[in-house]
């Protein structure tokens, strides 16, 4: 058995990871992954990773700090970091989310109710570096100790911990092995928040010492910012993709399909993640035929930012984070649209329904909704005329955490999934008790070192166990199945892990969108629309 | 020895009342928050509780009225705060002894209540008092009292015994945690023996608050009963400097925080103080926030250091 963890050991000096896990060690899963040994062994960081950046909490490396060259860097680095804490709990700096941060640091009964909930932390095998509690114990012991200038009497109530540059190098790795899925919080008898306590974590390192993952930050906000969307895709490309697009679903369902740019005055202004015209233009392909079908006056906007709902500033950053929302409120009021709706992107969601309704303010706040919203009330309104009887698979649905916990849109996509797929069946458990996909709060796109390694077997792990036993009745690979992930991050989970795994080859095991199952099943296309091809 | 009682007693409860209200009054002066609600809200409209959905749910939401259901939020609320349902259902093991504990603690409160009304009413009208009401009352406290006394030591015990011996508590718990269950264990412990070891013609607890009320400094009390009373005095100053407050903490957790969906509004007082929070001046030390304690939240927000630059 393994020694179990200390808070103290975060302040190890050596850089030796803290813990390390054998497929062995992880949760078990069903069949057909249901034998430790016969699992992808995983990737060892090279000698030139450890020797260079800062790798001494796990078995990966998410954000590539550089190991300091001298003891004064290192006391540099401290000090920004304290710093940035001291920040933190200041309303001129983080007005945003101080009440919240400051009751989880204050009320926390450390009960470890939120432990079980948590799929890291089950995944892992119950390593206590994982446990929900283990992080924001350290950054409440900081808080006491460097933030309210605790002494010995507060150390002896709120418990102690040694300040230097390995424990601060290790917190910022630790910021990056939480989904920020609130799952924890649901369960919190008092109301604590460990993702919350990640999250504003992730904002320290970001804000005060530009430490962020690069994949959400210079390939992402920053992209975004620049030119337009974090795919690197200016407005032209865009509309080149579109157009190509347009002409493809034209091909595969006989339905002409012309998308419309920059309508002013249209009553719906739809924004997609950019994503998912590169990696799955079947997406809003699906999207502008069912739009256009049923009669809504709608539009893209070609404005930077305009065409990418993106916004990975949710995950680590405040600054980034109401920039892009306000480039997307702007896109909205030039074109003078009635409201926003967005596409099939979870964080997308809750970043421009949720948390940016308390950023826009005046015309910058227009009305946002669901594109669930608005595809149930064509579906179920019978405004497209649908054969439910091309859908005859089985179809599981994932619910991305950031549409449904934390924006309470659970109905709308099971009503129109309901109806249209003979074959639906939910994982257990669903709705705003759903487990997340393992992807989320930006792991779906960070894929540096051997951090993939880390997400499949670990963070993504519990997902896969509730897709293996939702079609446990029909594993046999002569049976399509199809997991509906309506979020663009969660599909890019299920991309990787169905490949990493295998399981679409050995038992036709296949993702995709909400509108896809509906076209597939509109009369008026031609048959066949989902393409069982792995893509 | 009863002057001493008298200022423990009026002092704990002017520290307790104090401390609390300037805890929530911290919490509540705290500028209002990005959103960060959690589902099920329990206040929105029942059909949708039952899933735990929002008004998101609904096809322009932003056009239709919305009704604050207390009661769907009451129903959440009562049981938590009585019975702690959440601990109930996600760690059963913790609830058995979390439970009595904190069940304990309101039915003694409810005890102090009693004793306090019985001293005011045997004050303003003894003859009332010395009747079948009187007994009655007397008899409801006592028997309240001890419930609550048993059921709180049982469940400090539990818990305490919990924190030492689950490899999963003893991590995160420091000593200030076990000299808490410690404080309530001595405290209610000598308490409960200055009680039972007093003789036939010391002080009624009745008699002692008539005392505090009236100032009555010939009271005798005996050295163990004010030893007692003097304990748990300081117990009730000391719960709200520690994260023993939670009861303080847990409402704004579940209605500032989980259960905050309310809409910004053009116009809204939300949007007022939105608006002021936006000049806010911040010093974030990165460079591409861009702060340099002089521009504001908005000035920030509003400038793409990025426009136009090439990829």
């Amino acid at each position: 058995m393994k020694d179990r963890i200390k808070l103290t050991d975060m302040s190890r000096q050596d850089r030796k990871p803290l813990t390390h896990l054998e497929n062995e060690d992880l949760m078990p899963l069903p069949y057909p992954l249901d034998s430790p040994e016969k699992d992808h062994a995983w990737a060892i960081l090279s000698e030139k990773v450890t020797g260079s950046v800062e790798c001494g909490l796990d078995d990966t490396c998410a954000i590539n700090i550089p190991q300091p060259k001298t003891k004064e860097e290192e006391d540099e680095l401290v000090r920004k970091f304290l710093a940035g804490l001291d920040k933190l709990f200041t309303r001129e700096n983080n007005w945003t989310f101080l009440q919240p941060l400051v009751l989880s640091m204050e009320h926390c009964a450390k009960c470890q109710t939120c432990s079980q909930a948590c799929h890291i932390f089950e995944a892992s095998g119950n390593d206590e570096l994982y446990r929900p509690t283990f992080r924001s114990e350290l950054v409440r012991r900081l808080y006491f100790k460097s933030v309210k200038h605790g002494g010995a009497l507060s150390a002896w109530q709120h418990g102690d911990i040694e300040i230097n540059w390995p424990l601060v190098a290790r917190l910022a790795e630790l910021a990056y092995r939480c989904n920020l899925c609130r799952r924890c919080a649901q369960t919190c008898p008092i109301g604590a928040d460990n993702g919350l306590v990640a999250h504003e974590l992730r904002k320290l390192f970001s804000q005060e010492l530009g430490i962020n993952a690069k994949e959400c930050h210079d390939n992402g906000s920053v992209l975004q910012l620049k030119v337009g969307s974090s795919t690197g895709m200016s407005s032209l490309v865009v509309k080149d993709n579109i157009e190509f697009i347009d002409e493809d679903m034209m091909e595969r369902t006989g339905i002409k399909v012309e998308t419309p740019w920059d309508v002013e005055g249209a009553d719906v202004l739809l924004i997609h993640n950019a994503g998912e015209i590169l990696a799955w233009p079947e997406n809003p392909g699906a999207f502008a035929l069912i739009l256009s079908a049923a009669g809504i006056k709608w539009t893209l906007s070609s404005e930077l930012a305009g065409y990418d709902s993106i916004n990975y500033g949710l995950w680590y950053d405040d600054a980034q984070f109401a920039r892009v929302a306000i480039k997307h409120a702007q896109a909205a009021k030039k074109l003078g649209v009635k409201k926003i709706v967005l596409g099939e992107c979870g964080h997308a969601h809750k970043a421009l329904s949720v948390i940016a309704d308390r950023i826009l303010t005046g015309d910058l706040n227009i009305p946002r909704e669901s594109s669930m919203t608005l595809l149930r009330d064509i579906v179920m309104n019978g405004r497209l005329t649908l054969d439910p009887s091309r859908n005859a698979f089985p179809v599981t649905l994932h619910d991305p955490c950031n549409l449904v916990r934390l924006m309470g849109v659970v109905e709308p996509q099971r009503e129109i999934v309901r109806k249209i797929c003979p074959e639906f069946r939910e994982m257990e458990p669903h709705g705003v008790d759903n487990y997340c996909c393992g992807g989320g709060s930006g792991f779906a796109i960070m894929s540096g070192n051997n951090f993939q390694d880390w997400r499949f077997h670990v963070s993504g792990r519990k997902k896969m166990e509730q897709v293996l036993n939702a079609f446990a009745d029909c594993m046999d690979p002569s049976i399509n199945k199809y997991i509906c992930a309506p979020c663009s991050n969660c599909k890019g989970q299920f991309r990787d892990m169905l490949a990493y795994y295998d399981l679409w080859n050995k038992n036709r095991i296949l993702y995709g969108g909400l509108v896809e199952l509906i076209v597939n099943c509109m009369v008026d296309a031609k048959p066949g629309f989902i393409d069982w091809e792995w893509h | 020895m009863s002057v001493l009682v008298y200022l423990a007693l009026g002092a704990g409860t002017a520290v307790f009342a104090v401390a609390t209200a300037a805890r929530a009054w911290m919490y509540a002066r705290a500028p209002i928050h990005l959103r960060w609600e959690l589902y099920p809200v329990p206040h929105e409209d029942p059909e949708k509780v039952k899933h735990g959905g929002s008004y998101f749910e609904d096809k322009d939401w932003w056009t239709r009225t919305r009704h604050y259901n207390l009661a769907g939020e009451l129903r959440v609320m009562v049981p938590e705060m009585l019975f702690l349902k959440a601990l109930r259902e996600f760690n059963r093991k913790l609830w058995y002894r979390s439970f009595p504990f904190h069940f304990g603690l309101y039915i003694l409160a409810g005890t102090c209540g009693l004793v306090f009304v019985a001293a005011v009413a045997g004050l303003a009208a003894p003859a009332l008092m010395a009747g079948p009401l009187g007994t009655i009352l007397q008899w409801v406290y006592t028997v309240s009292g001890v419930a609550g006394m048993a059921l709180a030591m049982v469940g400090a015990v539990g818990l305490l015994h919990r924190r030492l011996t689950d490899a999963d508590l003893k991590t995160y718990t420091t000593a200030g945690d076990v000299f808490n269950l410690l404080f309530f264990l001595v405290a209610f412990g000598v308490l409960t023996a200055g009680i039972l070891l007093k003789s036939p013609g010391d002080p009624s607890v009745v008699a002692l608050v008539q005392g505090l009320l009236t100032f009555d400094r010939t009271l005798q009390v005996p050295g163990l009963l004010a030893a007692g009373i003097v304990l748990c005095a300081l117990l009730a100053a000391y719960i709200p400097l520690t994260h023993m407050s939670h009861f303080v903490g847990k409402y704004f957790t579940y209605h500032d925080v989980r259960w905050n969906d309310q809409v910004n509004l053009r116009g809204s007082a939300i949007e007022a103080k939105l608006t002021e929070y936006l000049t806010y001046r911040p010093n974030w030390s990165a460079a591409h926030v861009g702060a340099d304690g002089k521009r504001t939240w908005a000035d920030i927000a509003t400038t793409n250091p990025w426009e136009g630059a090439k990829k």
